[in-house]
């Protein structure tokens, strides 16, 4: 049986049915059109799924969408605007933080809330932080660099 | 893998979750933070019919201080507890735990409620809860009662909990301004369930030995449990140097008969216990 769920996603109000079981991963991508949210495990260790659910990381992949009556998510899909692409975005560009891409709209959104917090973190904590996802791709350094980049830079912007 | 189907519901209040636990007949499961359960059910090795969201009952979510401890709630999140709200060498020890627990966007919605109920003999909040004696909060339609940590946890994934019942909160004692306290983990790769975890807490004495200590191994047998040998030779009266440390690391390694699985050998969780022990003891012995 479908519950209907109204939820905000990327600042737009969206209403849905769906079964309980659907993850917010699966309604996402399939009755929200929004398919820049990955799915690499299905139970919680990858982080390709990593949305912001009332701006904070979550896996979207071990939470159900009937869960988020009222809620606001944001995804990879709403990070750039009519102005262009999004600070972290244009830094895993110049930092070739990204290779096949499956792992990041996770990154992206990991990164887009690390950059969001008031503390910059050192290098050992930002890795901590990074390690949450995974990836096959890059050997993670270059993700490392356009993450830093991104703090620095909203960071300034924030402050001038 | 998707789960398989499963009814929904989001009562507000403790009375109306228990009236859908017995209504579940033993096939409703609790939803918390969904960290442990959903992977469960995304596997398909967890098949509730039933799933009470308890996110909107907003009393398991408090923290309430007494004289003697804090009882935290059981909707309480590993990142609420990260950033250190609670005063005291409680807070500070629970505060630190707490970032060992799985990843950042899992600690955001992870519960401590959720991670004691599930009973991973290698999760964090477990070990804590058997190294001080923490006692569970919980609710049925019997009414009120309270389960010291050690009798809580019967073995892996099993705890005494009837399945009509809710834990509601978890007390910790207060710890005074000389306890120390030291916890480590290792992991093969980060974030990972622990193959061993250690908590040495530790009071000690005006002459350099040691007037309590406890400590509590995680991952070593089915359930956490505490070192009483180590613990003992610790308080003998003895003044505290790397020979003791030493000695009481290895009695804690050689008190335990740990599984052998895919992840290590019996021998390698030994050798990790004899090196975390110590590692942990020195924090909360000897450094300062």
């Amino acid at each position: 049986m479908k519950h209907e769920v109204s939820l905000e996603v990327n600042g737009e109000s969206k209403r849905i049915a769906v079964e309980p079981r659907k993850t917010l991963a699966d309604a996402l991508r399939e009755d929200c059109g929004l398919t820049g949210t990955h799915l690499g495990c299905e139970h919680g260790v990858c982080g390709a799924c990593t949305v912001l659910l009332d701006d904070e990381p979550i896996r979207s992949c071990l939470l159900f969408a009937v869960q988020c009556e009222g809620r606001a998510i944001r995804t990879v899909e709403g990070l750039a605007t009519e102005e262009g692409l999004h600070p972290v975005q244009e830094a895993f560009s110049r930092h070739h933080g990204l290779q096949c891409g499956f792992c990041t709209p996770g990154f992206l959104m990991l990164a887009t809330w690390i950059a969001e917090q008031d503390d910059i973190p050192s290098e050992e904590k930002l890795r901590d932080q990074l390690s949450s996802n995974l990836c096959r791709c890059t050997g993670y350094q270059n993700i490392e660099a356009a993450v830093r980049e991104t703090v620095e830079r909203m960071h300034e912007d924030r402050s001038s | 893998m998707k789960p398989a189907p499963f009814e929904y519901v989001a009562p507000t209040s403790i009375a109306d979750v228990l009236s859908h636990l017995v209504a579940g007949g033993g096939e409703a499961k609790i939803l918390a933070g969904g960290q442990s359960l959903v992977p469960a059910m995304n596997f398909r090795l967890a098949r509730p019919t039933s799933l009470i969201d308890i996110n909107r009952v907003k009393e398991l979510r408090s923290v309430t201080v007494d004289a003697g401890g804090v009882t935290v709630g059981a909707l309480v999140r590993h990142d609420e507890l990260q950033r250190n709200t609670i005063a005291g060498t409680l807070g500070s020890l629970l505060s630190e735990v707490a970032g060992w627990v799985g990843h950042l966007p899992v600690r955001t919605r992870g519960t401590i409620g959720g991670s004691l109920a599930h009973a991973d003999p290698a999760a964090e909040w477990g070990v804590v809860a058997v190294a001080l004696d923490a006692v569970l909060k919980v609710v049925g339609p019997g009414g009120k009662r309270e389960i010291p940590a050690r009798e809580f946890f019967r073995s892996v994934f099993v705890t005494s909990l009837e399945s009509d019942e809710l834990i509601t909160g978890v007390r910790f004692p207060r710890l005074s301004a000389d306890i120390r306290f030291g916890f480590r983990e290792f992991s093969r790769r980060a974030g990972d369930f622990a193959l061993v975890a250690v908590l040495a807490v530790v009071s000690r004495g005006s002459r350099g030995t040691v007037d309590s200590a406890r400590i509590a191994l995680g991952g070593v047998a089915s359930t956490p449990l505490r070192a009483a040998q180590a613990e003992a030779l610790l308080c003998s009266g003895r003044i505290v140097d790397e020979t003791l440390l030493r000695e009481a690391a290895d009695a804690a390694a050689a008190d335990i008969r740990p599984p052998a699985d895919i992840h290590a050998t019996s021998e390698f969780r030994r050798k990790l216990v004899r090196n975390l022990v110590f590692d942990t003891l020195t924090r909360a012995a000897l450094l300062d």
